[in-house]
């Protein structure tokens, strides 16, 4: 660089890098040293060890949570495929007019963005004891009275979650099937390939990166996800985001809940690096 | 093409399915926000407009959203000023580490927010920032940073260079150049990701659950009232938020999409 445009590369730079090494990067790097350090009043004290990593991984009230949000995250991703999969391939391969598609699309990601709190509430007001989806039910003779199994149990936070990151799925599907060269279909479809085993042969194979990009994006919210628990989880519907919740307010032990967030940090960054080798190995070279 | 077979035909009544499911907690909200009852239950009451009233009314309501009015501003001026610079050195220089810094900005985008909010407390107590409004601010601008860096230099990369060299030999200063040439090309990608920002920062809740103090935000006063029970209130105001958002994000999609004649 000349000493001119050195000159203008610091004036454009300078406050951003230190912004991002100051407000981000410094504060990732202490949460991961805390995750070392033991309690002692009022916080704690900077110290070297691994207890904190021994009882989260030791203690089953953790060990049993971690699990349990695993399992919650996977299913969230399958139903988001399950729902999203379809959703994509119709909005690519069904709809013919653009503009209606276009239209369809902006309908997909635009709850995407509306209140995310809301939307998580909403199923409150679903599946509630006095809510609609028993009202329905009592007023349409299905039931004698209301039902309370509902909400406050790990269905309800599934079928929330899925409906939270639903979006996240039908976007990269979208992306990927719509670059889906339509001569490989039709040249399926000449050879004499029946429209199922041009789905399954072709089309799939070909969408597989935008499942893997999907699904690790709605994994990795669902296993962080902080609110759905609180609303219609219920005591069985504790995740990960929620002990770490406690940790720094009611049990403030910030040592260990920072350990927990390095836990969840290491998983996530492992899962995005898996996914981004995942889809390197499976794109197929199209040029 | 030919008739759709049967499973094609799933596939369609799978969709419309999804589509309904995406919309109908939506329009039970806002439904439910006119319903002259206490109760969420069907047959519906009568129309009523008491738990708007009883939303303008509540102070503390009010209270919360001007807050987060004034944090999504604050925090949406500051991403912008720092996410454009950024995104303009990014695109036009080399620099060592310059990978690893574009990471770092879209870090908080794809990790869940409750480890950046957490990571942020830590920090702010190490070096004495108190809980606040002000410590919301600067998490939501810093975690928000990333959506108008990718934004911007998206469009950046679209950017016809001859336009650059042409405007610099005939004499442009590079500031002039700036503020002739690339800024009128990428003014709709700041206003789409300015309004994203202010979108999601209004929206947040993991980051500012930690960072504030006394004083909260909107999401985090419902999200407090929501844990000790429902009120129809809730309705009336998600409903308010709802119909903003979608004005809101309409806009900011339309901003952001390719213009076909750049």
């Amino acid at each position: 660089m000349t000493r001119r445009t050195l000159a203008s590369f610091l004036a454009l730079f300078s406050l951003p890098l230190a912004w991002v090494l100051l407000l981000l990067v410094v504060p990732y790097a202490i949460m991961i040293s805390v995750g070392f350090w033991t309690r002692q009043f009022p916080l704690f004290h900077p110290d070297f060890q691994f207890g904190n990593y021994v009882q989260i991984f030791s203690d089953p009230q953790y060990t049993t949570v971690i699990v349990r949000t695993l399992k919650i995250a996977t299913f969230v991703t399958l139903g988001a495929v399950i729902l999203g999969y379809p959703l994509a391939y119709f909005l690519v391969f069904t709809v013919r007019s653009a503009a209606l598609r276009n239209l369809l699309y902006m309908s997909v990601i635009v709850p995407l963005w509306v209140s995310y709190l809301l939307r998580a509430y909403t199923w409150k007001i679903i599946l509630g004891t006095d809510g609609a989806l028993n009202s329905l039910l009592v007023s349409t003779g299905i039931v004698d009275a209301p039902l309370d199994i509902f909400l406050y149990n790990q269905t309800a936070m599934v079928i929330t979650l899925v409906y939270i990151f639903v979006p996240f799925m039908v976007m990269p599907l979208f992306t990927v099937l719509d670059n889906i060269p339509r001569r490989l279909i039709e040249a399926s479809e000449d050879l004499g390939v029946g429209p199922f085993m041009t789905f399954w042969k072709v089309i799939f194979p070909l969408s597989l990166g935008g499942v893997i990009a999907g699904a690790t994006m709605t994994f990795c919210l669902a296993f962080g996800d902080f609110v759905a628990p609180v609303l219609v989880g219920g005591p069985n519907g504790t995740m990960v985001a929620n002990l770490l919740q406690t940790q720094f307010g009611t049990a403030l032990n910030w040592p260990l809940g920072s350990a927990l967030a390095t836990v969840v940090l290491a998983l996530v960054l492992v899962l995005l690096q898996l996914s981004m080798r995942l889809d390197r190995a499976g794109r197929v070279d199209l040029a | 093409m030919n008739a759709l077979r049967w499973w094609q035909k799933g596939m369609v009544g799978v969709s419309l399915a999804v589509l309904a499911f995406l919309y109908l907690p939506i329009v039970i909200l806002v439904v439910f926000s006119f319903n002259d009852s206490k109760v969420t239950s069907f047959p519906l009451a009568g129309f009523t407009l008491h738990w708007y009233e009883a939303f303008l009314s509540n102070e503390q309501m009010l209270r919360a959203l001007s807050n987060s009015l004034v944090v999504a501003s604050f925090a949406t001026a500051l991403s912008v000023v720092i996410g454009v610079a950024a995104a303009l050195a990014l695109d036009r220089y080399e620099f060592p580490g310059k990978r690893l810094f574009q990471n770092a900005i879209l870090l908080p985008l794809s990790l869940p927010g409750i480890v950046t909010g957490i990571a942020m407390l830590n920090f702010y107590k190490q070096i004495g920032i108190p809980q606040s409004l002000t410590a919301v601010v600067i998490g939501h601008a810093t975690a928000l940073l990333g959506v108008v860096v990718s934004q911007v230099m998206a469009r950046l990369a679209k950017l016809n260079r001859r336009q650059l060299e042409a405007s610099a030999d005939l004499g442009a200063t590079s500031v002039e150049t700036f503020r002739r040439v690339t800024l009128p090309a990428i003014r709709s990608s700041i206003f789409g990701s300015a309004l994203l920002c202010f979108t999601l920062s209004f929206d947040e809740i993991p980051v500012t659950y930690f960072l504030t103090g006394r004083e909260v935000t909107l999401p985090i006063y419902i999200y407090s009232t929501l844990r000790r029970g429902i009120t129809p209130e809730i309705n009336a105001v998600g409903t308010v938020i709802v119909a903003v958002s979608f004005v809101l994000i309409i806009l900011s999609v339309t901003l952001l999409r390719d213009r076909r004649e750049s």
